[in-house]
């Protein structure tokens, strides 16, 4: 994945989640949660293996990849987590306008990718999804939906949030 | 803010892969998701939990999803299913349909899709629950025709009027005026089988003793002077109907007697007349006066008494149901917005409080024409304060029905307590001497009560 891109989301999570965020190695996609007939990746089992990759130090474990992700039952998702637990996914692929046919914009990716980041991440602290429309935690299935929502917690949310961080440190 | 917590959903599927994935991305939602891999253990789980909705594989060893569905809904009719299947044939997706499937879909689901389904469910689901709590807000307040009210005494009343309107048996209702007396013998009309039939009401204290007699049983052309017709009386007009005699306790001992001799052999003659007309009506008869003193002192037959009181209903005053009178007030203010062509949407709270705290010796039909009155002259939507007018309240005081002397009575009594009755201050007080003051406690067999402290 684009190191620029990484090192952006890296300074929006720390600011977001007032906790010192740090990035990792790039980490080959376990080429067990390859679904051939789909030509995606079965997300839940990359984030198994992610697990194993979780340093002493690490609270949270955020990966971040341009392959399309799925789970078996559904035909795609955007992204991936544990709920209540220390790791999630969020993929690049379904968040680009060129997969839509549409030319690229950089910048559109980049508020997505941090909406989903941080959807993603609500669902380690807990988090399930959020009847606000103004809330990041508010289910999206589509661009649209990743497009119209909020770009932050809700007051509820970040209160959810706030109380788990305070403990620990972002990785 | 998070979605219900309440909705349940059960997961049936053989597949292990498809179990998992599916429970933790509805989890994620907030549902509580439970997964089973058969039908069997599906039908096992059925009774643990209020479900709302089921996602059934269709290709199962032992039962398949088709199966499992007719299964369920011998004792869930109402659940809602969907059905998944890895193959899309139209064939099983019509038959899932026809068995009353919610839904279907094919695996591996679109994650929009399904998301908008089970949130339509989840809708619904409030929905339903709303309804059921709406109707067990309703049913608190109880109604009888046009009678409403929320007071155990009256909904005992109401169950009451219904199963005695099955019956033939005279009722006599007793209340004071205005609460309703009238409305709850039409009410056990419509609820007999006699409602097609009419419903006569004769008010007994309008009318003199030959009017009255004349009115109920009719009379002959030239029974008297005036008489130039055959006039058909009540009892006759209220034929296989209902006959309502009001104010029952105000009528001559004369006409009490013609009463109840007609009640007993169920025939009556015109006035001047000598045919005998059979009475096919029912008898409600009602009264605000206590019957029982007037029998004590001479004024009501007790055998007419007790031929009326076969049933007896009592409707206790307004100031002693006091949670009926916003409900009654909501109830005029509808029907007279319909009659008057109004928009009046309630009542301030300050106007509420004042209805509330009045003691109403005129009942509902009182606060009836308080509102209708306030209704005329509110100059908004909601009706105020300066919009009711009640009575002054030296009137709630208990001095209306009063004499004089009554009056003279309380008032000694009171000046005598406030002086530990002290005789000498309290003829000061009352600036009369001290002989009167003796003479008026001996006539009105004044005692001394418990010390009431100054």
């Amino acid at each position: 994945v684009d190191p620029e891109i990484l090192q952006w989301l890296r300074k929006e999570m720390g600011d977001c989640l007032l906790a010192t965020v740090r990035t990792m190695p790039a980490m080959p996609v376990p080429q067990s949660s390859y679904e051939a007939g789909r030509n995606q990746y079965y997300s839940t089992r990359i984030l198994k293996e992610m697990l194993k990759e979780v340093p002493d130090d690490g609270f949270k474990l955020l990966g971040i990849t341009d392959k399309d992700l799925c789970i078996p039952i559904l035909t795609y998702v955007f992204g991936e987590a544990q709920l209540g637990g220390t790791a999630a996914i969020v993929s690049l692929a379904r968040l680009r306008q060129e997969f839509y046919g549409v030319a690229q914009d950089r910048p559109l990716l980049l508020t997505r990718l941090r909406k989903e980041a941080l959807h993603e991440l609500g669902h380690t602290f807990g988090l399930i999804h959020c009847t606000s429309r103004e809330c990041v935690m508010y289910l999206s299935n589509t661009v649209v939906n990743v497009d119209s929502k909020g770009r932050n917690f809700c007051r509820h949310c970040q209160l959810m949030v706030s109380s788990k961080t305070g403990a620990g440190r972002g990785q | 803010m998070t979605m219900e917590k309440s909705v349940n959903i059960m997961v049936v599927d053989d597949e292990e892969i498809v179990r998992s994935s599916l429970t933790s991305w509805l989890e994620e939602d907030g549902y509580n998701v439970e997964a089973v891999e058969s039908g069997k253990k599906a039908l096992e789980r059925l009774p643990a939990k209020n479900w709302d909705l089921m996602l059934v594989d269709l290709k199962m060893p032992g039962m398949d999803g088709l199966q499992l569905m007719e299964e369920v809904r011998k004792t869930h009719p109402d659940m809602l299913i969907i059905i998944m299947t890895a193959y899309a044939t139209v064939d099983t997706a019509v038959k899932a349909m026809k068995q009353g499937a919610y839904d279907y879909f094919v695996k591996p689901f679109n994650p929009d899709d399904i998301s908008l389904t089970i949130r339509k469910i989840v809708d619904h689901h409030k929905l339903v629950q709303e309804n059921l709590y709406l109707r067990k807000e309703l049913k608190k307040q109880y109604k009888l025709r046009d009678m409403i009210s929320k007071n155990e005494k009256m909904i005992e009343i109401f169950d009451l009027a219904r199963t005695v309107a099955k019956s033939n048996s005279t009722v006599l209702i007793q209340g004071e005026s205005g609460t309703g007396k009238e409305l709850l013998a039409r009410a056990i009309h419509d609820e007999s089988p006699r409602m097609d039939a009419p419903f006569i009401s004769v008010s007994c204290v309008s009318l003199t003793e030959s009017l009255l007699e004349s009115e109920l049983f009719g009379h002959e052309k030239g029974a008297f002077t005036g008489a130039n017709s055959i006039k058909r009386g009540k009892l006759e007009l209220a034929q296989d109907g209902t006959l309502f005699l009001d104010e029952i306790g105000d009528i001559s001992l004369k006409l009490q007697m013609d009463l109840l001799r007609v009640l007993e052999q169920r025939e009556f003659r015109r006035v001047g007349g000598s045919d005998l007309i059979p009475i096919t009506s029912r008898i409600l008869a009602a009264t605000n006066r206590d019957l029982k003193s007037a029998i004590e002192e001479g004024r009501f037959r007790a055998d007419l008494y007790y031929r009326l009181n076969v049933i007896s209903i009592h409707i206790p005053p307004l100031r002693e149901k006091r949670e009926d009178i916003p409900l009654l007030v909501d109830h005029f203010i509808e029907k007279f917005n319909i009659e008057m062509g109004k928009e009046i949407r309630g009542v301030s709270e300050e106007a509420m409080k004042i209805m509330i705290d009045n003691d109403w010796p005129g009942n509902a039909r009182e606060l009836r024409n308080v509102i209708e009155r306030a209704m005329v002259v509110a100059k908004g939507n909601i009706i105020t304060e300066t919009d009711i007018s009640l009575p002054s309240a030296a009137r709630g005081a208990n001095h209306r029905t009063k004499s004089l002397e009554e009056v003279e009575k309380e008032h000694i009594r009171v000046v005598l307590n406030e002086n530990q009755w002290n005789i000498v201050r309290s003829a000061q007080t009352l600036e009369i001497d001290r002989v009167t003051l003796y003479n008026k406690i001996k006539k009105f067999d004044l005692k001394k009560e418990g010390v009431t402290p100054k």
